[in-house]
């Protein structure tokens, strides 16, 4: 029965990866001083299992390193050998090879033979320190497959245990005559080629009669004379003999063995049919692309849109009257909310997947910058949604990159400050509100507030010394503000800072900075769950429904008169619980008509966005509900004010505000200045 | 039907016997160590046990030693799936108690002939 391995591919890759993953967090918390024996032993499976696995379902480009590492592993196991960093160093660039490797087969990504073969040889001369005098030049084409040729002939050449280096030169005279693939088995030590070619077998045997006795090379032709290798690259199809030689042996006599049991028949096996099997075979885990789940997402979403419709139109029925058809519209909308929520978690991914590359990040550089940086992460199991976790990857690596580069300082000078020589660099993420929350921070140098007020002088911008800290730092979000002769004066933050502000808001998030200078910072990234559903509130002007994110609304209310002041020429102010904030008239922003001019008549919502506070003027309070964000610039074009649009439950297409821009916009606007001066 | 317990660390290896053994009406059961083996071999008898060598916890000689203690596993076959077939794991392998090997790796077509000689 054939037994197709090649669905086993994936949950291969998968499990290879998650391997490469945890070895390279057990090499960068290893204990070089006195490394824990199983840590060592982790270490060996991991070297062990990929190659066993890679083994099994042919992707014999893994199994090079992976049985040297095994080979050098089983050395320091035993206790042969010393875990040193030259080890650790070794191992991790052998993870950075097998991953390469890994995604060559998996994404058919570019893979850098040359690099393969140095890590490669740096292996065997760990292992074996004489290999190095004789290390040949590596033979890469192992895995040339038989895409391109069209040979006639196939033929399993058998060889005995050799030296690599005779081996390597046969393999590649042989390589000249077709295409070879190489199978090795490790456990008896012995090699089957297998050689796609148009020569006959005479041919063969006198090119390796330059190495080897004629008898010791077994020559088998394959029976795919059409030279497909992929059918032939069996290394165990050759006739062989012995039990042994098979692969597996007993260790008793079997019919003892059957003997001893009650007496049976042989077990007769029925044919169990291709699909019943399909159906039997378990997997915790089934891999979907994401345009399917986007596809749900996107069904599920207008779901929720025709149940907000029903629900909308069921509104004008008496309760009273038709009490079991309005509970079951208010279950099917439950449902449905619930049906949407599972669907949004299929895209959520854990936050490790972007921290699982900070270690090694914080490892390099501090070595290469002669720092001491203890790296401590919190939080990493936080889920956040796919789209985002892939578009966080660059603004996160940025700042913590600052954070060493800039932030922590060297030992000596943190020693003269009276710190710890090794720094503190904190990641961590936290659910707040309807927001994921990450920070950064550590225990650096801090900003400098003088240096950059000078630089932005500088840059000819006017700034008075009497801004708050908060607002200096925010200077450096400025566009063009950092230039590399900044980098090394002021503790250089601020490079590329203005892309990071972008492409974090972008994603409908926020950056914050918080320093003291001489004592560190703390730069906080929020970001929404998701991008594709909103809370949102509907607000009326005139005929139009906007909604607001409810997570920027603070509150609601109807104005008193006496607690609104007019500022000449410049708009409003009302007075809330305690400060002024300007009032901004919906109408006034997207220029439609409005039900009510005076603001007693209408309703004031306070909202927020990065500590920006102002009252939003409208006519009317719609409700609060669930609403699938559509995106509108891929759908018409960037629109000012607005991040999308969404489609209401009585078919009408409403847009929905986007408050950070709004608040932004507004905001360096002067008029609002003279509202601060006021509170 | 005869039911098989699969001890293997590796997901996708274990993926793959379970899936072998299946097709060929098997019942098979799934361990990730021989930790979890042990623990699954007190509460189900088994009719033929495959484990590997090389696992967390609990390596495949120390579970087929701790099988052998128990009177239900005394005469039950036991396969070793190991990596190195030498003469030491051998001897190692048959000290234990095990009913025999099968080198890594293997094709799932000789995995259902081991099985069937056993069984």
């Amino acid at each position: 029965m054939a037994i197709d391995l090649s669905q086993f591919s994936e949950i291969f890759f998968d499990e290879t990866e998650e391997l490469l993953g945890d070895l390279e967090k057990l090499l960068l918390t290893v204990n070089l001083a006195a490394p824990d024996p199983e840590d060592i032993n982790a270490i060996f499976r991991i070297a062990h299992s990929i190659k066993g696995g890679a083994a099994t379902f042919g992707f014999s480009e893994l199994i090079d390193i992976t049985h040297a590492l095994e080979s050098m592993m089983d050395k320091i196991r035993r206790g042969d050998e010393q875990f040193t960093g030259e080890h650790q160093e070794v191992l991790l660039q052998s993870r950075d090879v097998l991953k390469m490797q890994l995604n060559g087969l998996r994404f058919n990504t570019l893979v850098d033979a040359e690099k393969i073969a140095a890590v490669k040889m740096v292996l065997e001369a760990m292992i074996d320190p004489q290999v190095l005098m004789s290390a040949p030049k590596v033979f890469n084409a192992i895995t040339e497959q038989s895409s391109a040729g069209n040979y006639t002939k196939c033929f399993y050449i058998e060889l005995p245990e050799m030296a690599v280096k005779d081996l390597d030169a046969l393999s590649e005279e042989l390589s000249l005559l077709g295409n070879l693939i190489r199978h090795t088995d490790y456990a008896k030590k012995s090699t089957i080629l297998e050689l796609v070619t148009d020569t006959g077998e005479g041919e063969i045997l006198a090119l390796c009669s330059f190495i080897l006795e004629p008898d010791e090379v077994k020559i088998t032709a394959c029976h795919s004379g059409d030279g497909d290798s992929q059918q032939a690259a069996k290394p165990a199809k050759p006739a062989l003999e012995s039990e042994d030689d098979l692969g597996f042996g007993f260790f008793v006599d079997l019919d003892e063995l059957s003997n001893e049991e009650k007496p049976k028949p042989l077990p007769v096996i029925e044919p169990v049919k291709a699909e019943a099997a399909a159906v039997s075979f378990e997997s915790s885990t089934i891999r979907v692309s994401v345009e399917k789940v986007d596809q749900l997402i996107n069904l599920v979403g207008e779901l929720v849109i025709t149940h907000a419709m029903i629900a909308k139109r069921a509104e004008v029925l008496e309760l009273s009257q038709y009490e079991k058809l309005l509970n079951g519209i208010t279950q099917l909308g439950q449902n449905s909310r619930d049906l949407q929520e599972a669907a949004m978690s299929m895209r959520m991914m854990p936050i490790d997947v972007v921290f699982s590359r900070f270690p090694r990040m914080v490892r390099e550089l501090s070595a290469k910058l002669g720092k001491q940086i203890n790296l401590v992460v919190q939080g990493n199991t936080i889920e956040l949604d796919k789209g985002l976790i892939e578009k966080i990857v660059d603004p996160l690596t940025h700042l913590v990159r600052n954070s060493i580069d800039h932030g922590i300082e060297r030992p000596d000078i943190r020693r003269q400050k009276g710190k710890s020589e090794a720094g503190r660099l904190a990641l961590s993420a936290m659910h707040r509100g309807g927001h994921v929350v990450i920070e950064i921070s550590d225990d650096g140098a801090g900003l400098n507030r003088a240096k950059i007020l000078e630089k932005a002088r500088a840059e000819g911008n006017l700034v008075a010394d009497s801004l708050t800290d908060d607002e200096v730092w925010q200077l450096i979000f400025a566009p063009g503000f950092s230039t590399a002769e900044v980098v090394t004066d002021l503790s250089g933050r601020g490079v590329g800072m203005d892309v990071v502000k972008r492409n974090i808001m972008s994603l409908g998030g926020a950056v914050n900075i918080r320093s003291i200078e001489g004592v560190g910072t703390i730069t906080t990234v929020s970001l929404p769950l998701t991008l594709a559903i909103l809370d949102g509130m509907s607000v009326k002007v005139g005929e139009e429904t906007y909604i607001l994110p409810l997570s920027s609304v603070i509150e609601s209310f109807q104005p008193s008169a006496d607690h609104i002041k007019e500022i000449s020429g410049q708009g409003s102010v009302i007075y809330v619980r305690g400060e002024y904030l300007p009032v901004l008239p919906l109408f006034e922003i997207f220029n439609t008509p409005s039900r009510h001019l005076q603001l007693e008549d209408g309703i004031l919502v306070v909202i927020i966005s990065e500590d920006r506070k102002a009252a939003l003027f409208v006519d009317d309070l719609v409700g609060q509900q669930q609403i699938v964000v559509k995106n509108i610039e891929s759908n018409y074009r960037k629109v000012p004010y607005i991040s999308g649009a969404t489609i209401m439950g009585d078919g009408r297409v409403s847009l929905i505000i986007d408050v950070g821009d709004l608040l932004r916009r507004r905001y360096t606007r002067s008029s609002f200045d003279s509202s601060r001066a006021i509170a | 039907m005869k039911t098989i317990l699969a001890v293997d660390d590796s997901r996708s290896l274990r993926q793959m016997v379970s899936f072998t053994l299946k097709t060929a009406g098997f019942n098979v059961v799934e361990a990730v160590d021989g930790v979890e083996a042990l623990n699954l071999s007190k509460t189900q008898q088994f009719d033929l046990v495959l484990t590997d060598q090389n696992m967390p916890r609990m390596d495949g000689l120390t579970l087929i030693e701790n099988l052998r203690g128990q009177l239900a596993y005394r005469k039950t076959p036991i396969l070793m799936l190991t990596t190195e077939a030498n003469d030491d794991m051998k001897a190692k392998g048959r000290a234990a108690g095990a009913t025999g090997w099968l080198v890594k790796p293997f094709d799932p077509e000789r995995l259902i002939a081991v099985v069937n000689k056993v069984l």
